[in-house]
């Protein structure tokens, strides 16, 4: 299969080992990887702040280039969910809005892809590390992606899953809210934090790099041995 | 920034310091949460319970007028006087007037966040009225002269400690630190007043067109005695109250209990036909209801923020929010809280200067996953921003997000931007935490990421 | 100046209300683009027993399921073979208590048991002074029906004697029949219109347990102002 791979801004400059995981899972599963190289980003800033003008001028890019492609996978359930479930929001009423339809429906976050599209539960990996997982409230409640992740996770050798209490919160990053509103940010981020050191884990993992960005930098400030990786990083490692 | 919006900051800086009252609010709503799901997995199909109850408030809604000239001529068919208020200043001189008519005084008062709406309590007190709320969150909270913390938990923030230092200095009364002995000095002291009060008033949470009844859904008691009692009762409600079928209650008591406190039923959940009937033993010689509109019409005329009418005000959306775990209710400055308070607020008060909370929420979507009546809210929120960004954008956002857009459509420039950015994160440290730190705003709390020292597109590059 | 200003509120809100339905709104589910189809509230009413919790069908299950939602609302249920057991338990309720005054209305039910009390009662039927029954130890009626679904009595201000008889003293008795306990709401929201419609009660109360509290520390407190006791006795 053909597969064309979006890298979302902060994960293409801040966090590229997850992209290139990414890519090495897919090839190592016998699929080519197209990148468009041309696209940077999906819009969500711009559209989660109420500019949707502005966020509909980059995001008529992603729509024009991806508009040829078999099949779309994206390494974050935030901008996932930009583009499967928002571009046909942001696109109502204008001429763009069947091509937004036409482009969602092709559309995986990437463990959804692996485990629903593909089929995939066992990808080889090793990670001999007690873990817990953060679920991106945007692949979990947009995109219903709960247990995929989990699924993957419970083939990693040597992996232990602890679930933390609260799991479903929150972490408060949001985008744009983390700057509006840091204070409220930085508590849901320190709520999120507590309830993953209690379980004495290693690690947190998450389809979401954008929450883990958050958390780490919660963590780095406060001086905790807990890391965060993307779980493509974990399902990559053997 | 608008005044509601600097003290929207103020508070939430304040309240998300306040580790004491966080983890009061995190603890309380925790316990909610188990009983909830235990009441939830009682029903056969919540999730098919849920679009049912979405339907028949979207044909109440949406067939609004029909169902309001039918509640009320059925209300009136059997005495009961309804009266219509555009806005917050006729719904209080109609129900002063009422009370004037009677040459009433005292005033006992159940639970209505209609009240709270329109400050009923301070212009009934202005008149020169004795006014007791009844409910026992409400009375507390009446007490220390302060709004509802919860629109279904009014004193959810207070501890034992703290009420029964209130009940000291207000009543009199030892103090104690049994829950049990303060609800019964409560007891006490009400029951007088609802004996000796002319005029009872309540609010709806529901008006049923077909039958012209209006229902009450509480736990205590309190509103059974506020409409029995009283030679007078007036409900005060929303126009969007209205279900159009008698048996439409069987689907919303049951979800409206599990939702708003993790039970099976509410306590008492009463409907009211009319004043008391001919052969019946006792109730109210008048019945009023008054209807208040006090710009429910303008969200009613926004067909993509619409469905925001279908709440039945079950506070659920409230539980499950981190902002509201973070910060509480009295943050919000505003007669409802939450998620569905920030959905609602800009339509009843004004976009401009309520907008700020639909920028206050990490848009994680719980509030519209635990909505029993399946209000979209938290797309209501992305909604909002957009409409009040079109109208009047943030002078310096504009153009930033403008140039962004231009910088993401030229991915050489993105390129170069990664490349300067690795260059000016070796001097950032030098103004990080200062007066010039670009980025404060994240790092007051935080630590920024880094540029890696190759990017992705940098790696894809070398493999070619 | 307008005639009747009340007149015309109504009509200025009836015609703002017309004015903002004029545009559609999308049902519920249904995603932008999909073709809206129509709600029918009938077929939704049709299905409300199908989503409610699970009530069994046979007359036992029902009395169990009722036992356990009583059980659980701290509300005392007890099952009685005969009227003359109904009687003697009653009298072993109001021994217990040390009851000195009770307050019931007149029914079928309530008479015989009431008047073996001999106790001095306060019959609402006529009228009667709240302060009266406020030193009345409990307050006796009838009801319309038990719903096993939920555990909740169903009272009227006709089959239970009036408003305050069931909230005012500190212990509810209720008296009913076996024949009944219904299943479900549905059932008794049909109860209630080939009983009453059109000429509904102007009361109409489900009540579920005692009355009850959380709002302090969201710690339950029963009796917070109705009754502190809720029996329901069903013979």
């Amino acid at each position: 299969m053909k597969i064309t791979l979006f890298i979302p801004c902060f994960i293409d400059a801040c966090f590229p080992k997850a992209g290139v995981s990414a890519v090495e899972i897919l090839e190592r599963l016998g699929h080519t990887i197209d990148y468009p190289k041309e696209l940077t980003c999906c819009g969500q800033p711009a559209f989660n702040s109420g500019y949707w003008e502005e966020s509909r001028t980059t995001a008529i890019k992603v729509l024009e280039r991806l508009k040829a492609t078999e099949v779309v996978v994206i390494v974050s359930g935030s901008c996932g969910a930009m583009i499967k479930n928002f571009y046909p929001e942001l696109f109502a009423g204008t001429e763009h809005e069947e091509a937004a339809r036409t482009l969602s429906a092709k559309v995986y976050e990437f463990s959804d892809f692996l485990v629903t599209k593909l089929g995939v539960t066992d990808l080889g990996a090793q990670f001999p590390h007690k873990v817990t997982f953060h679920d991106g409230c945007h692949g979990l409640r947009e995109l219903g992606i709960k247990q995929q992740p989990r699924k993957l996770l419970s083939h990693v050798r040597g992996l232990e899953l602890v679930e933390m209490g609260e799991v479903e919160s929150c972490c408060g990053f949001g985008g744009t809210f983390s700057a509006k509103f840091p204070m409220i940010s930085t508590a849901m981020g320190e709520n999120k934090c507590g309830s993953a050191l209690e379980t004495g884990a290693e690690y947190i993992v998450s389809n979401d790099s954008s929450c883990l960005m958050h958390i780490q930098g919660l963590l780095d400030r406060e001086g905790k041995p807990l890391r965060t990786i993307h779980l493509a990083e974990v399902l990559n490692h053997r | 920034m608008t005044p509601a919006a600097s003290q929207f900051k103020k508070n939430a800086i304040a309240l998300t310091a306040d580790l004491r009252h966080r983890a009061l609010i995190r603890t309380a709503l925790k316990k909610y949460e188990v009983v909830r799901d235990d009441k939830v997995s009682r029903f056969q199909n919540w999730q098919s319970a849920r679009q049912s109850a979405a339907e028949i408030k979207w044909d109440a809604v949406n067939h609004l007028d029909a169902h309001l000239i039918e509640f009320a001529r059925n209300l009136e068919a059997r005495g009961t006087q309804v009266h219509w208020a555009s806005n917050a200043a006729q719904a209080r001189e109609i129900i002063i007037g009422i009370i004037q008519e009677r040459k009433a005084h005292s005033i006992i008062k159940s639970k209505v966040m209609t009240g709270e709406e329109i400050h009923l309590n301070e212009a009934l007190e202005k008149a020169g009225f004795d006014v007791v709320e009844s409910d026992l969150g409400e009375y507390i909270v009446q007490l220390r002269h302060e709004p509802p913390y919860h629109f279904v938990f009014p004193a959810m923030h207070l501890t034992r400690g703290e009420i029964s230092d209130l009940f000291s200095k207000e009543l009199g009364t030892a103090s104690t630190d049994s829950p049990e002995e303060l609800t019964m000095i409560a007891r006490r002291v009400l029951r007088d007043k609802y004996i000796a009060a002319d005029i009872g008033i309540s609010g709806a949470n529901f008006g049923i067109a077909e039958t012209g009844m209006i229902s009450i859904t509480e736990n205590e008691g309190n509103a059974r005695l506020t409409c029995a009692l009283p030679k007078v009762h007036i409900a005060l409600m929303g126009i969007e109250k209205v279900l159009p079928k008698l048996e439409d209650l069987a689907l919303f008591l049951p979800m409206l209990a599990t939702a708003g406190a993790g039970q099976v039923m509410t306590g008492y959940n009463t409907l009211y036909g009319g004043p008391r009937q001919p052969g019946e033993a006792d109730g109210p010689e008048a019945f009023h209801v008054v209807l208040l509109d006090n710009n429910r019409t303008q969200l009613l005329a926004d067909p993509e923020q619409r469905d925001a009418l279908h709440c039945i005000r079950c506070g659920a959306c409230l539980n499950v929010c981190p902002i509201y775990k973070n910060i509480g209710g009295h943050a919000y400055g505003a007669t409802y809280q939450g998620p569905i308070g920030a959905v609602i607020t800009p339509h009843l008060r004004g976009l401009q200067q309520w907008k700020h909370l639909s920028f206050a929420s990490s848009l994680c979507g719980a509030c519209t996953q635990t909505c029993p009546v399946k209000i979209n809210l938290h797309h209501h929120l992305l909604q909002s921003r957009r409409n009040a960004i079109a109208q009047k954008p943030v002078w310096w956002e504009k153009p930033l997000f403008q140039g962004l857009a231009f910088l993401f459509n030229h991915a050489g420039l993105f390129s170069l931007g990664m490349k300067l950015g690795r260059i000016g994160q070796v001097f950032y440290p030098l103004v990080k935490g200062t007066r010039l730190d670009p980025a404060s705003a994240w790092t007051k709390s935080r630590e920024l990421p880094k540029i890696a020292p190759q990017t992705f597109r940098e790696w894809w590059q070398t493999r070619k | 100046m307008v005639a009747n200003p009340k007149m015309n509120e109504r009509e200025n809100i009836l015609g703002r209300i017309r004015e903002a339905l004029s545009v559609p709104a999308p049902v519920p589910g249904a995603h932008s683009g999909e073709p809206p189809h129509a709600v029918s509230e009938c077929e939704a009413a049709t299905h409300i027993p199908e989503w409610l919790p699970r009530v069994g069908s046979t007359f036992e299950e029902r009395l169990a399921l009722f036992r356990t939602n009583a059980a659980e609302l701290k509300a005392d249920f007890v099952l009685l073979d005969s009227p003359e057991e109904l009687i003697a338990k009653l009298r072993e309720i109001a021994a217990a208590e040390s009851w000195k005054k009770v307050a019931t209305h007149s029914n079928a039910l309530t008479d015989g048991a009431c008047d073996a009390l001999d106790l001095p009662v306060l019959r609402t039927d006529n009228g009667y002074d709240p302060r009266d029954m406020e030193t009345c130890d409990a307050g006796i009626s009838a009801c319309d029906a038990l719903i096993a679904q939920t555990g909740s009595v169903l009272v009227t201000s006709q089959s239970a004697g009036g408003r305050a008889l069931s909230v005012l003293p500190p212990h509810h008795v209720v008296l009913a029949r076996r024949e009944q306990l219904l299943a479900d709401l549905p059932a008794a929201f049909a109860l209630l219109k080939t009983k009453y419609a059109p000429g509904y009660p102007s009361l109409i109360s489900f009540i579920t347990g005692p009355s009850r509290t959380g709002d302090i520390e969201r710690i339950l407190v029963l009796g917070a102002h109705g009754p502190k006791k809720l029996t329901i006795l069903c013979v």
